[in-house]
């Protein structure tokens, strides 16, 4: 396989001033003083992305994975290391920066073209497809500073993802425009990933990572600390998130309960379709604990099937070994490997105190010959 | 849809298509081939300024024509009325220094500040930042070109002739003037980034070199017997609009040597050299700026890297 993005090495470090001295008079006045930090964005992040991969890369703020991305842009130059690149690349990072507010919307894409680097022409080949996506059509030679933020962005989008990129990059930007847009726009990086190239997603909505992505990469204070399977890697990505949370914990919860083991009465994670499975979870505590129990289904593909969201009563865990017993009493699933992912968080429902990805692995035996996730008995009878 | 179809070409294509390096140091010899790619983009940015300049105004464009012929009209009313300076047709010889003077002085005042200035486009978009400077030599150019139709219609409804023989000397020698102001641009673009007083020192440096090219006076026959008595006339040209200020009279004004008006005395206005000599100068000239802007291309590279911290 191609690879046609080669991180080798990079390591990113800010300066960060503490007291600025531009003006030459005040460099003249303090030649010395004015001290400046040095920040260690990334350090010695290394990998590689071949030619049709859609690879997610996590992390939660501050963990280097904007900086990491502005680097493959060439927005910002690595301080060392070097990304080698094939193909054309389009970011959707800041979608609109390079607007001109005053220029009218056909203007601009021609603008906001050269500066991806394409030819007039080449845009004028595209400019039709650009705006019907951008769905601007009426206002195209309004002045953009009279365009709502929704249009602006639509517009920015629309232009990015119409160039033909080899490379696309998506910075959280899926968060942008009203539902239809938004599924518009996975639509296209669907059909980008269909289309053989390579997409490049960044975000921290994990839900996201596994619906799109084959691959993450997991950023923690600018280190590369997981490169695998998309579950594998959000698995590592939470732990993270654990233990960050741990560090700012006030109650100090954190870590005083774990989830030791998941085991089923008879052994057996296999269970047939319209059973049910009764789950037997062991929970230590350090001390007395009041709280309720997360239950997450996943397809192996990274579909959400369910998420319990702490209803019911609370569980009253004791200091010492508890055990606690999660029923799933009818699994409609048609067959095929489900994930559980099981967490513990206060009764209030803000904090995870406990968190295990992977907990167990449902086996679902189903003989119906129904496709999908779900089987609904489906029947069709002539009347 | 045959989706594989699709996937093959991409990947093959893809395995032969050059590679691009993003590193904290890129050879020079790549930054200059990563800048004429994208040369498109300088011209993009020049016209979107233009054009966002004279937005909403009726006449447009014809603003930046009516000023210089405006200015023209006030000078030849000056200096063929009230301040005679004995040379005949000064306002000509005037404008044609004036005419290059101008196009250094927007390019190089402009573009000193435009990278802080667009500091929100230099921290979100990826392209070879000196673009931005060059952009405004590019717009610079511009009202050159607009300048000097003025001039040429001016120069019509005087009846007065320019040295057909000499004309070859302008594409050198403003060839020479752009990219001299384009090193200078970038250079002081990128210098304005860590010393924001930059911006200021340039207008005060750029009036004392006004006085120092001979663009309202005349060289020879003010400055040059003076320069010549201690051999010093070589100092006088190591600034290098001077040169291009000159090429541009000796085209536009025509006669090296004239009889004033006022005392009828002979006036040796412009340097007699040949037209060989002038291009030579010329010639040389065009090199070295080049050679400056390569120099530049290099400081911009080197000064490029911590742009982010201090932005």
């Amino acid at each position: 396989m191609t690879t046609v993005i080669e991180v080798r090495g990079v390591s990113k470090q800010f300066k960060i001033h503490h007291e600025r001295h531009q003006s030459l008079k005040e460099r003249v006045l303090h030649p010395r003083s004015g001290t400046t930090e040095l920040f260690n964005a990334l350090r010695d992040v290394s990998f590689d992305v071949g030619v049709g991969e859609t690879v997610g890369i996590v992390g939660h703020n501050g963990s280097g994975k904007s900086t990491l991305l502005k680097c493959i842009c060439g927005v910002l130059k690595p301080s060392t290391g070097q990304i080698r690149l094939r193909g054309s690349l389009a970011a959707l990072l800041e979608l609109g920066a390079g607007f001109q507010p005053e220029l009218s919307g056909r203007d601009n894409v021609y603008l906001y073209g050269a500066m991806l680097g394409l030819s007039r022409r080449t845009v004028d080949a595209v400019f039709d497809e650009i705006v019907e996506f951008s769905e601007i059509a009426p206002f195209i030679d309004t002045q953009v500073k009279f365009y709502s933020s929704g249009m602006y962005v639509r517009l920015a989008f629309a232009v990015a993802v119409n160039v033909d990129p080899d490379i696309l990059v998506v910075d959280e930007v899926l968060a942008v425009g009203d539902e239809r847009f938004q599924a518009k726009c996975v639509d296209r990086i669907q059909r980008f990933q269909r289309e053989g190239r390579t997409i490049l997603l960044v975000t921290h909505n994990a839900d996201q990572v596994r619906a799109l992505c084959d691959r993450a990469i997991v950023l923690d204070g600018g280190d590369l600390v997981a490169d695998g399977p998309t579950h594998e890697s959000l698995r590592v990505f939470r732990e993270r998130l654990l233990d960050e949370a741990a560090e700012h914990d006030p109650e100090k919860l954190l870590g005083t309960i774990q989830i030791e083991s998941v085991t089923t009465p008879s052994g057996s994670f296999e269970v047939r379709n319209g059973a049910g499975i009764h789950l037997d979870v062991t929970v230590s505590a350090q001390g007395a604990f009041s709280g309720n129990f997360v239950v997450e289904v996943f397809t192996r593909a990274g579909l959400l099937v369910s998420r319990s969201d702490a209803q019911g009563a609370p569980v009253n865990l004791a200091p010492g070994a508890n055990r606690v017993a999660v029923d799933l009493p009818a699994l409609p699933l048609l067959d095929g490997v489900y994930d559980v992912n099981l967490g513990v968080v206060d009764a209030h429902g803000h904090t995870v105190v406990a968190w295990r990805e992977g907990a167990a692995s449902l086996q679902v035996i189903y003989d119906g010959r129904e496709g999908g996730i779900v089987a609904l008995g489906t029947a069709v009878t002539q009347l | 849809m045959d989706e594989a179809s699709l996937a093959g070409p991409r990947e093959r294509a893809l395995a032969e298509a050059p590679v691009r390096v993003v590193s904290a140091r890129v050879g020079l010899g790549r930054r200059l081939a990563n800048l004429w790619s994208r040369r498109e983009l300088v011209w993009g940015l020049v016209f979107s300024d233009i054009r966002i300049k004279y937005k909403n105004s009726a006449l447009g464009i014809f603003w930046s024509m009516l000023s210089p012929a405006f200015t023209l009209a006030v000078y030849y009313m000056v200096f063929s009325l009230f301040l005679k300076n004995g040379i005949p047709n000064f306002v000509v010889y005037l404008f044609a220094g004036l005419v290059v003077w101008n196009m250094f002085l927007t390019a190089v005042s402009t573009a000193t500040g435009v990278i802080v200035d667009r500091a929100a486009l230099v921290k979100k978009v990826s392209f070879p930042r000196e673009i931005l400077a060059l952009s405004n030599v590019g717009a610079a150019i511009v009202y050159f070109v607009v300048q000097i139709v003025v001039l040429v219609v001016f120069l019509a409804v005087l009846r007065h002739a320019p040295a057909w023989g000499y004309l070859w000397l302008l594409p050198v020698s403003f060839l020479a003037l752009a990219a001299f102001s384009a090193a200078l641009s970038v250079v002081m673009s990128a210098v304005n980034v860590y010393f924001r007083d930059m911006k200021h020192l340039i207008e005060v440096v750029l009036q004392l070199w006004f006085w120092l090219t001979p663009v309202v006076y005349s060289y020879e026959n003010s400055i040059a017997p003076h320069l010549a008595a201690h051999g010093l006339s070589v100092l006088y040209f190591l600034n290098p609009v001077t040169l291009v200020v000159v090429t541009f009279q000796r085209v536009f004004y025509v006669t090296p040597v004239v009889h004033s008006t006022v005392t009828g005395q002979v006036l040796n206005i412009l340097p007699t050299w040949s037209f060989e000599r002038f291009f030579l100068l010329n010639l040389a000239l065009l090199g070295l700026s080049l050679l400056a802007f390569v120099v530049a291309e290099a400081v911009f590279g080197r000064l490029e890297g911590n742009f982010e911290s201090e932005l």
